[in-house]
């Protein structure tokens, strides 16, 4: 059935679509031509005057040891939090896709954390690793675990790893049970009778065919580990100790807003953009190519 | 190949029972076809030898192995699903070799048995190809390949042919009947269509409200079915079921319809007035005769070779007939003939045939 409605003229149409029009160039057009504007120029120290200095501001950006090592950083942090967030919510909707009973109230529980403000699960995280009033924190030090992540660089990634995982967790247990429910029961039980039992059923049955999932919540991982987990960053350690978790966003959030380099600030923000530009059409190809029924 | 052996196999879902104590033996090479309408229990009845339920008491054997408490893959059986249930994202060669490879079957061995087997069912140009890149029959063959690859001891069928059209189903129907001949693999196949079930089975099962009404070969269930249920269930159109009261001390019965038919075959037992339930077969209905009815016509369907009338009788009860040939539309009404050496009789409370 066609569903399309026909307008006569042009002027409706045009009229319909101006709010989401309007609210695309204000809030996302507008300011990312504006970040690469300001990613072309330079102020001095005072703010006082302004030139164009072309692609100036990226070459030093790119060149800066500093930036290099919050790359790395990255790096090191999202790949953690995306493998971590989708190993822990896999299992977990396995787990969930199992249960025969209880499994709405499971699955309402593990819903729950996406919707906690990324500040406030930082400060939850806190309350548990914190050296001196953390419950774990505490337990740590009391076993004989030097615990101090305001102290130890390593030890303050792994926390924000860790928080900033606890919270994507949710969203992609989400889409793997939903993904789990959407494998047909009987292809398992074709399997099971062909002789593969539940870990190697797993393996080659289930992982192959939710791996579209798999992929596409991998992308927006690494999406929000590199642009959402401010947040958690500022919360917890501000980047902190050292430089140790300073992440590229983080990077572009201090060198903007607190040392007032926006013309560095903005072509940082221009180089993150290109890459989740670039990740997002490698999703779009891969995704449309390994779509399997 | 092996023997399969059901002993008081039952079946509880929390307060329901959905089968109710089931005995069957299978004897090796044998074909048998659980034939029922939706809810009987077939397709759980089937599950549970495959291993994909557990029966609530009662035992399964498969050749003489005690196999109730074992998983599906301890059983060594093969099953060819009602969606087929392909693996999606291998190829046609990998959804027929993941058993053999699950197994550690040796590479060149599993080559070879998936290139003999595609021979078999002409699937060999298919190989490369993935799931969806298959039309209906082609899924058919693919799942038929990946059960017979493995030489398991019992092949199940779970209403293998209800998603292929008409024509491909008569076709793939005798594919499977001459396979199964061929391989002797003693095969338990599950159906709702009573013409698949009278071709395939060399024994129907027929099954009704968990229960086997009765276990028998086609031909005997259609020649002698064991109740009410059966006579209607099996045969199209189907069996006309008529009321009546035996009379002559059992030796004739006297149909509410108004004709009194006597027993070629001998007198029923219990006395005069015991209720029964006649049952004839449209096919057998003539147009001249002893007993004749009168039919107020409401559907005349001519099929070219034959005619199919739908009708009520003078007692309100419905009557279906089959005749050779054209039937002219003579009015609203038409006299019919019952003839007594075609009746079935059963018993009008319990509905279980009775016989000489």
């Amino acid at each position: 059935m066609d569903r399309k409605v026909i307008f006569k003229g042009r002027a409706l149409p045009m009229l319909l679509l101006l709010p989401q029009l309007a609210v695309t160039l204000v809030f996302f057009i507008w300011p990312a031509a504006m970040a690469v504007w300001q990613s072309l120029l330079q102020q001095d120290a005072f703010g006082l005057s302004t030139e164009f200095v072309g692609l100036d501001n990226f070459a030093e950006v790119v060149a800066d040891p500093a930036w290099r090592g919050a790359a790395a950083n990255t790096a090191v942090f999202a790949s953690s939090v995306a493998v971590l967030a989708l190993g822990v919510a896999l299992f977990l909707a396995v787990q969930a896709d199992k249960a025969i009973r209880g499994q709405r109230f499971y699955r309402t529980m593990l819903i729950w954390p996406y919707a906690v403000a990324p500040a406030i699960s930082a400060v939850l995280w806190l309350f548990l690793f914190h050296p001196s009033i953390g419950l774990i924190g505490r337990a740590l030090n009391a076993a004989g675990v030097m615990w101090d992540y305001q102290l130890n660089g390593n030890q303050a990634m792994l926390l924000v790893i860790i928080a900033s995982a606890w919270k994507q967790v949710s969203y992609n247990f989400i889409f793997f049970l939903a993904g789990l429910q959407g494998i047909p029961k009987s292809v398992l039980e074709a399997a099971a009778i062909d002789g593969a039992r539940p870990l190697r059923r797993f393996w080659t049955v289930v992982f192959p065919l939710l791996s579209p999932t798999t992929f596409f919540l991998l992308v927006v991982n690494l999406v929000y580990a590199f642009f959402d987990t401010f947040g958690v960053i500022h919360a917890l350690t501000r980047g902190g100790p050292g430089k140790a978790t300073e992440t590229l966003i983080y990077k572009v959030y201090v060198d903007g807003v607190d040392n007032l380099n926006l013309g560095s600030s903005a072509a940082q923000s221009v180089l993150l953009m290109l890459f989740v530009i670039a990740l997002t059409m490698v999703q779009f190809r891969f995704v449309e190519r390994r779509v399997h029924y | 190949m092996a023997t399969l052996n059901l002993s008081a196999v039952t079946k509880s879902f929390g307060a329901s029972t959905v089968l109710h104590g089931i005995d069957l033996n299978v004897a090796d090479g044998e074909m048998i076809v659980i034939v029922g309408a939706s809810g009987c229990g077939k397709s759980t009845l089937l599950r549970i030898v495959a291993g994909l339920e557990t029966p609530t008491t009662g035992h399964v054997a498969i050749g003489g192995r005690e196999v109730t408490r074992l998983e599906p893959a301890d059983r060594d059986i093969a099953m060819v699903f009602q969606n087929y249930a392909l693996y999606p994202h291998m190829t046609v060669a990998q959804n027929m070799a993941y058993g053999l490879r699950i197994r550690g079957t040796p590479k060149d061995e599993i080559a070879r048995r998936v290139a003999e087997t595609a021979g078999l069912l002409g699937i060999g140009p298919l190989l490369g190809r993935k799931p969806r890149e298959l039309s209906g029959g082609q899924r058919q063959r693919v799942a038929m390949g990946r059960a017979i690859i493995r030489e398991p001891k019992l092949f199940l069928f779970d209403e293998p042919l209800s998603n292929l059209d008409a024509k491909l189903r008569v076709q793939m129907r005798g594919e499977i009947r001459r396979l199964q001949q061929r391989l002797g693999v003693t095969s338990l196949y599950v159906t709702h269509d009573q013409v698949e079930a009278m071709t395939l089975g060399d024994r129907l099962v027929v099954m009704h409200q968990g229960r086997a009404a009765q276990v028998a070969s086609p031909m005997e269930v259609w020649a002698r079915p064991a109740d009410t249920y059966v006579a209607g269930f099996i045969g199209s159109p189907a069996m006309n079921l008529l009321g009546g009261t035996l009379a002559e001390g059992g030796a004739a019965v006297q149909l509410k319809a108004g004709p009194l038919l006597r027993f070629p075959d001998g007198p029923r037992a219990g006395g005069d007035g015991r209720p029964v339930t006649v049952g004839v077969r449209p096919e057998h209905m003539l147009r001249d005769g002893e007993a004749l009815v009168t039919v107020a016509l409401d559907l005349v369907e001519p099929l070219g070779s034959e005619t199919v009338l739908h009708g009520t009788l003078a007692s309100g009860e419905v009557l279906t007939a089959r005749l050779p040939g054209m039937v002219p539309a003579v009015g609203s009404a038409m006299p019919l003939a019952i003839p007594a050496e075609a009746l079935h009789v059963f018993d009008a409370e319990s509905g279980r045939r009775l016989d000489a």
